[in-house]
């Protein structure tokens, strides 16, 4: 780290590395809670909680029994061998799996619609001559703001009366308007920097305005398009409350899994859920990180 | 040229109004853009959450049920003897109702205003077909309830559909049949109490986040990039993280047998059979809350913090400021932008949580949202939570607008 000008005082000294040890305890608290359903997913036991074996690194106290657990809990014959009816059987009747697969599909169904949309949308509001702007972005961004129990519940009497509530579709556009204000946002900042004579000298070239889109503007934008459809797909990913309203056991997401998981029957089968659901925020969070960078380099913008 | 001809266009309008079309029809443009998105979101977001807030004010249940009875019941005035006439009405509509399997909802809305009221409802309707005239005796002879005045006042009240009825009693106020309000004792208030706790939590999660975020935050703006990049990720994986996950975590860390304790039960700060209760009560839901919504406090006020140049520090220091009246002096006032975006979206997205208190806050770390959900899934009285949800969400709407005013949401920034 940097080197302490040689003026400093004792007493700077002092403050200077205890305020430092002071950020490493916060970003203990940060990281702490994340890091710590890894090792207790390997647990042996049917405990939340550290055993003595595990403290001693007993090997005989870890076990994959969990993740196991998430293909047989719910399965017709989780005993058969291990073979292509096993796993059909599995991917059929496994409550987690058919959580997992539903949180896909659904995710990724909402993450198309709210991008499509919320893309347009930017592009729009990032127009100087769009009127009203101020009143529809603040519209738009309301979603995300709006207490999540009022949404869902507002979607749940709306939805019954249109026959969309315990439909998959139902659920789909109810993330996909939980989602579109990220989408928004995270366009609308990639625009900021981006050069409107770009498109004028598109269009004084002979491009018409769908050609100037995709050849010029899109390009340009796309890495915070696709980190907005990423900040959509984890929204609706991680989105329970309106899940708990709308969806029927057929609907059932992870989050919904493991909120009945908490709610009822404790086991680490969540904490071996959890874990998986760590690493795949690890790798978006990776994707996202990239696509930043990306992003500034084709906008020309180095970093400091 | 003459100077007083108007300067035209090829095809000879004048050159103005060729300007104002292109300039209505790029508009027009921008606005096609954004219509789609517009009225997905004001159709399957906007307009349910009104129809919602309607619910709040507006309960036609008895109305609609009891049509015979209705009329009559308006223009009583609450205070006299019911009329036989009254009673004749009320048995016919307990006989329709009866019929058409509709009693039970006629029960529950008048329960929600006079407690008990449910069986003496469902268990007339069952006898009232064998019931004969003069109807009164023949009611209070049932049950003697039917005699009492407080139960036709009861109705009364519901048959009144466009009410203020349910905000009152989300403030704790008790919605009189002379169309009054009257607060109720101190021991029965359980709305208001709960509305303050819901404050004085997020006040404290608010509070906590600047106090954690604050240092973090100054750390990653002034360590050079290769380290802050490296830090920021200890910030973004939590933040990337589903809440349910960060959630159950805390439950491992929090929970009697949980990693805390045990830590402190090693050390010996606690004894082995008396550990800390350190959730399913305010304190989980503070510690998971300030967790979850600590992010949202470091990245804007980061982002503020790396806009301010290290040479305003220096020079106050060169004029003889010591460090900390420097940073109190120079730096903090720099960042109160910051602070005021952080604090406002962490308050706002805390005064509506829902998930983390149901999950971590047992009985006194809950908040009213989760009132709200238990209204509208258990109890089912939708108006009620319809009303609480419109406080809730007009309070919501105060933030939002100081927010958009302070910091604009244009600035929202994320990671």
């Amino acid at each position: 780290m940097a080197q302490l000008p040689p003026y400093t005082t004792t007493g700077e000294r002092v403050w200077h590395y205890s305020f430092r040890v002071i950020c490493g305890l916060i970003f203990l608290f940060l990281i702490l809670p994340v890091l710590i359903v890894l090792p207790l997913s390997f647990n042996v036991e049917p405990y939340f909680s550290f055993t003595p074996g595990m403290l001693a690194f007993d090997p005989e106290a870890y076990s994959l029994r969990w993740y196991k657990d998430i293909f047989r809990n719910g399965m017709a014959a989780p005993d058969a061998p291990l073979s292509l009816a096993w796993f059909a059987d599995a991917w059929n009747n496994a409550q987690w799996m058919r959580a997992i697969r539903n949180s896909f599909f659904i995710g990724i169904c909402a993450m198309l619609l709210s991008t499509a949309l919320g893309t347009l949308a930017a592009i729009g509001l990032s127009r100087s001559e769009m009127p009203y702007r101020r009143l529809i972005m603040s519209i738009l961004i309301s979603p995300m703001i709006v207490p999540l129990v009022i949404t869902a519940a507002g979607m749940f009497f709306f939805y019954s009366k249109i026959q969309l509530s315990q439909t998959y579709l139902g659920v789909i556009m109810a993330h996909a308007i939980l989602g579109t204000p990220f989408v928004i946002i995270t366009v609308t900042a990639t625009l900021v920097g981006f050069d409107k004579s770009l498109v004028r000298a598109a269009n004084s070239l002979g491009a018409g305005p769908i050609q100037t889109f995709f050849k010029i503007q899109m390009p340009l934008i796309i890495p915070g398009v696709i980190s907005g459809g990423l900040f959509a797909f984890i929204t609706s990913f991680d989105e329970v409350v309106a899940v708990l309203f709308l969806a029927s056991p057929e609907q059932r997401t992870i989050p919904r899994q493991m909120w009945s998981g908490i709610r009822e029957q404790i086991s680490p089968t969540i904490l071996a859920v959890a874990t998986l659901l760590v690493l795949l925020s690890i790798i978006l969070l990776t994707v996202i990180e990239l696509l930043r960078r990306r992003s500034e380099r084709l906008r020309g913008v180095t970093p400091s | 040229m003459n100077a007083t001809q108007p300067i035209t266009a090829a095809d000879g309008t004048p050159l103005k109004k060729k300007l104002a079309q292109a300039m209505f029809r790029s508009k027009l443009r921008a606005a096609g853009l954004v219509a789609p998105l517009l009225a997905f979101v004001l159709a399957s977001f906007i307009f349910p959450i009104f129809a919602l807030m309607w619910q709040g004010v507006h309960n036609n249940t008895f109305e609609r049920l009891m049509p015979n009875l209705t009329e009559e019941l308006r223009v009583w005035d609450g205070l006299s003897e019911p009329t036989e006439e009254m009673y004749t009405l009320l048995v016919a509509d307990l006989r329709q109702n009866r019929a058409d399997k509709t009693i039970g909802r006629v029960a529950s809305r008048v329960n929600q205003e006079l407690a008990g009221t449910r069986s003496l409802f469902t268990s007339t309707a069952r006898k009232a077909a064998k019931l004969e005239p003069p109807y009164r005796d023949a009611l209070i002879k049932t049950k003697k309830k039917w005699g009492e005045i407080k139960v036709w006042q009861a109705m009364k009240l519901t048959n009144q559909s466009l009410t203020p009825g349910f905000y009152a009693t989300s403030l704790d106020a008790v919605y009189t049949v002379d169309q009054g309000f009257i607060m109720k004792e101190e021991k029965r208030q359980i709305y208001t109490k709960l509305f303050i706790r819901t404050l004085m939590i997020s006040g404290s999660v608010m509070l906590l986040c600047l106090l954690l975020g604050y240092p973090v935050a100054y750390l990653l703006a002034t360590l050079p990039l290769k380290y802050s990049n490296l830090l920021m990720i200890m910030v973004l994986l939590p933040f990337w993280t589903s809440l349910l996950v960060r959630t159950t975590a805390w439950i491992a860390i929090l929970q009697s047998q949980g990693v805390v304790n045990d830590i402190l039960v090693w050390v010996g700060i606690a004894a082995d059979d008396s550990r800390f209760s350190l959730i399913y009560n305010m304190t989980g839901t503070i510690i998971a809350m300030t967790h979850i919504l600590l992010p949202f406090m470091i990245l804007p006020l980061y982002s503020v913090m790396k806009t301010i140049p290290p040479s305003y520090m220096r020079a106050a220091r060169s004029l003889g400021a010591t460090p900390t009246r420097a940073f109190i002096k120079v730096y903090v006032p720099q960042t109160i932008p910051g602070m005021g975006a952080g604090g406002l979206l962490v308050f706002i997205l805390a005064i509506g949580y829902y998930i983390t208190p149901a999950l971590v806050g047992g009985q006194d770390g809950q908040l009213i949202s989760n009132m709200i959900a238990y209204h509208m899934q258990k109890s089912l009285n939708w108006s009620l939570a319809a009303a609480l949800g419109g406080i809730l969400l007009g309070g919501v709407l105060i933030l939002y607008w100081a927010y958009d005013r302070i910091i604009g949401i244009d600035n929202m920034k994320l990671g």
